[in-house]
Formats: C-alpha cells, sequence, structure tokens
C-alpha cells in the first residue's frame, strides 16, 4: 500500500489502522542502535503520548513492530523512537531516509507512574536499550524538577560502544539532585567507568527508600536481580514498577500473542506494579 | 582529623565488630594512595593485605599475553579490595590498577592472619564478611556471564 492509499485513511480512531508518519530525521546511537524522529505526514495534529508508552511501527512489506516511544512527552507532533537492528524488520525499520513513510499505530499500553513519583526521589534502573522506554520519564523530572526529589539513574550497558544517549547522560548527570551512574559488563581500557552489572551500582547511592519509587526497564533477568536489590535497599514492592515486553502483535488486548499469565503486556502493561507481576517473573514456563 | 580507628569502626564492612576487634585491626592498618595509572597489585604477586577504598576507582584486570587486559570490574569508594590474602597460596589472581587517584586503607594481611589465628572469633568475623562480599561478586559474575544485553 502506497503512503498517498494510506493518506486517505489519517483521520480515524481504529487502533487497528495505522497513521502515515514521516521520517524527520535519524541519528546513529550505537553500532546497531538508531534514534528514529516521525511527524504525522502532511503536518496532521502529533499524537500525545505518556512516558512508557509504545507504538507499533509499520514498515511497507516488511512488518510491524512494537518499539517504546523514546522522546520528550512534551514535544508535540514528534516522535522518536530507538530502535536496535536484531532482525529483518528493525533493520529496515533503522535503514529508513528522511523523508520515507512509516505507518504509526498508538501509542498503546500503560505508562509510568508519573503522578504517583512526584514529591518522591524517583530511582530509574535501566539495561541497555531498556533506557530508552525510561528517557521520556527522565525529560518530564528534569522539565519539572521542583516536583520531584533525587533523581537517580542507575544505567547497565553490554560494552561502551553500546552506551545511549551518551551526551544525555553526562548532561543530566550535571543537573541539581540527579545522580547518573553508568556501567559496562565488558570495559575496554579506554573506559574510565564502572565495570560490572547494573546491581553493582546500588552499594554507591545510599537510597531513602521510604522516600523513593523505582522504574525499572531492561532484559527480563536483569531486572528480577535488580528487584531483589531494591527489596535489600529497603523499597516495599508496590512502589517499583517495571516495563515487561513479549511478543506484541495487534497492541490492543484481541489476540493474545502478549499473554502474560491473566495479564495482556500490550493492554494492561508494558508498565507493570512490581507487586501484580512477582509471582510470574518466577514461573519459568512464562 | 579522623583516626585510623574510627573510619575502621564506621566503615559498613565492619559494621556490629565489637570495639576490641576494631582496636586490633587498627593495629594492621596503614594509609595509602596510589596515582592514577598506577598498579595497587599485579596477579601471581604475594597476597598480603587488603584495602578499604577511601576515593578514586580502582580496575581489576585480567592479562592476556599479546592482548590489552581485560578489566573484568571496578571498585570505589567504600569497597573492599582484595581477599586473595585471606586463602592460601596468598598470591593475587588479578592485577589491580587504579584508574583514578585512589586513597585507601591498607590492611595488612599477614598481621591479620596471625591475629586471627590467636584469636578465631575476630577470624569467623572476618571470615562471615568476607564471604558476603564473595557471594555477591559471584552473583554479579555469573549475571555478567549471561550477557544480558547480547541481541538474541
Amino acid at each position: 500500500m502506497t503512503m498517498a492509499a494510506i493518506a486517505t485513511t489519517t483521520v480515524t480512531t481504529d487502533p487497528m489502522r495505522p497513521r502515515p508518519y514521516v521520517v524527520r530525521q535519524v541519528g546513529k546511537e550505537t553500532p546497531d542502535t538508531f534514534d528514529l524522529t516521525l511527524e504525522a505526514e502532511n503536518g496532521a495534529a502529533g499524537t500525545w503520548f505518556r512516558p512508557g508508552q509504545f507504538s507499533m511501527l509499520w514498515v511497507f512489506g516488511v512488518g510491524e513492530l512494537p518499539i517504546s516511544i523514546s522522546g520528550d512527552p512534551t514535544e508535540s507532533g514528534r516522535l522518536v523512537y530507538t530502535v536496535r537492528s536484531v532482525g529483518k524488520a528493525t533493520n529496515a525499520l533503522v535503514s529508513r531516509k528522511v523523508g520515507d513513510g512509516v505507518g504509526v499505530r498508538g501509542p498503546f499500553g500503560t505508562g509510568w507512574p508519573i503522578e504517583a513519583a512526584r514529591g518522591r526521589d524517583v530511582i530509574v534502573v535501566a539495561g541497555g536499550i531498556g533506557l530508552a522506554p525510561l528517557r521520556p520519564v527522565i525529560y518530564e523530572v528534569l522539565k519539572n524538577r521542583e516536583e520531584y526529589g533525587r533523581l537517580v539513574l542507575l544505567y547497565g550497558a553490554r560494552s561502551p560502544r553500546d552506551v545511549l544517549y551518551r551526551r544525555e547522560l553526562a548532561t543530566w548527570a550535571r543537573r541539581r539532585e540527579t545522580q547518573v551512574l553508568t556501567t559496562v559488563d565488558y570495559g575496554g581500557l579506554s573506559w574510565k567507568g564502572h565495570v560490572g552489572v547494573v546491581t553493582t551500582l546500588f552499594k554507591y547511592e545510599r537510597l531513602q527508600p521510604a522516600r523513593s519509587l523505582a522504574m525499572i526497564c531492561g532484559p527480563e533477568i536483569m531486572m528480577r536481580f535488580v528487584t531483589r536489590e531494591l527489596e535489600v535497599q529497603g523499597l516495599s514492592r508496590d512502589n517499583i514498577y517495571l516495563s515487561m515486553e513479549r511478543n506484541m502483535k495487534c497492541a490492543v488486548g484481541f489476540c493474545g500473542h502478549c499473554q502474560y499469565g491473566p495479564h495482556f503486556i500490550c493492554k494492561d502493561g508494558p508498565v507493570f506494579p512490581y507487586e501484580r507481576i512477582r509471582p510470574l517473573l518466577e514461573k519459568y514456563e512464562l | 582529623m579522623e583516626t585510623l580507628e574510627r573510619i575502621i569502626a564506621e566503615h559498613s564492612f565492619f559494621a556490629g565488630l565489637e570495639s576490641h576487634y576494631t582496636g586490633l585491626l587498627t593495629g594492621c592498618a596503614s594509609n595509602v594512595r596510589f596515582e592514577k595509572g598506577t598498579y595497587i597489585f599485579k596477579e601471581g604477586g604475594e597476597a598480603n593485605e587488603f584495602f578499604l577504598i577511601r576515593a578514586g576507582k580502582v580496575a581489576l584486570e585480567i592479562f592476556e599475553p599479546q592482548r590489552r587486559p581485560i578489566i573484568v570490574s571496578t571498585v570505589a569508594e567504600g569497597d573492599i579490595l582484595g581477599w586473595s590474602w585471606l586463602l592460601p597460596p596468598y598470591h593475587w589472581k588479578f592485577h589491580a590498577h587504579a584508574v583514578e587517584e585512589t586513597r585507601a586503607i591498607a590492611l595488612d594481611g599477614k598481621c591479620l592472619r596471625t591475629k586471627c589465628e590467636q584469636s578465631h572469633d575476630l577470624g569467623y568475623e572476618l571470615l562471615k564478611r568476607f564471604a558476603q562480599i564473595m557471594e555477591r561478586r559471584l552473583e554479579a559474575t555469573r549475571l555478567q556471564l549471561l550477557d544480558v544485553y547480547a541481541a538474541r
């Protein structure tokens, strides 16, 4: 289907129907990860989203895939996605050129508990590409600094060359009441930061559990270890939130592809309170 | 000025240790400082001390002939560096490289081993604390080996 054909169906609330967007910018984050900035075609109104939500991005002739929105929620009219090229569809997506079309459905899903975080210390723990869906939270906190307590970002990446948003990490670290610690699993000699898994960073931070709310995103096994560590630090389970990932297809809870126990990740998640899904995290079969 | 005994007593590693043991430990302790880029110890060398890092950062490296060393982990302020002094044959298993100027308290392992032989209670207290560090580092290493951020 051509972009022109799709454009005739843009004004719709049908969540199954993609709206035509155009690539405005492509930026390289790491050797295999790119930022894509999209705008609605023909100056159509932009999409409002909550930090933590995702879209279904449709590459014509290739396929559709769920990608978290990683841009600034206050930047209206633009949707930014951080995409790691790991297969045919993601490779096609990151190969889009400025001016190319992409179909967008959504945004879908629950967001991070921004309201609940107001007035509290915000503990953001991210692993790998998991920093992408958390970046909008960081933008929100830093833009409304007086509404939140401390911002602590603990970020783990595979190696120095896999660290996302390098410049922003440095900028964020200079903000008041903000602590940014980055670690890599494998460090070269030129890397002067921490080496070790993300859980090892907790020992450098004195959290105030009673006034903290934690948001975690990364590989599931990493999140399991992080939740344990947060509990050791004294955070209660109802103050810990995770973003889950499964194979999402329809994104509105019809198809069941992303069923996770009694939940659909696309509709009931991807952000869940830890307490709600804790028993499921320990099940092998899920 | 902070005394060595006070610093040791207030360090989380020694939390809960009876004060007369802190006094014994202080007898084996000294302040040390390493310039950025220097090696604190090298693999195969005699391991006769451990360090409470007070400031700076140290990389633990594995050396591979004709290749660049691999950093397996880093330790920084508040961390404990070195446990090879505790177990025979008392040789370091890694290089420790100060990647920043580093200040630490060094505890003499030979002195401590002697005191632990004289007081098994002190030995048990120290062993409990080191076992906890070993357990946490083992867990972290296992997680590191899983290479969780690799493309799957």
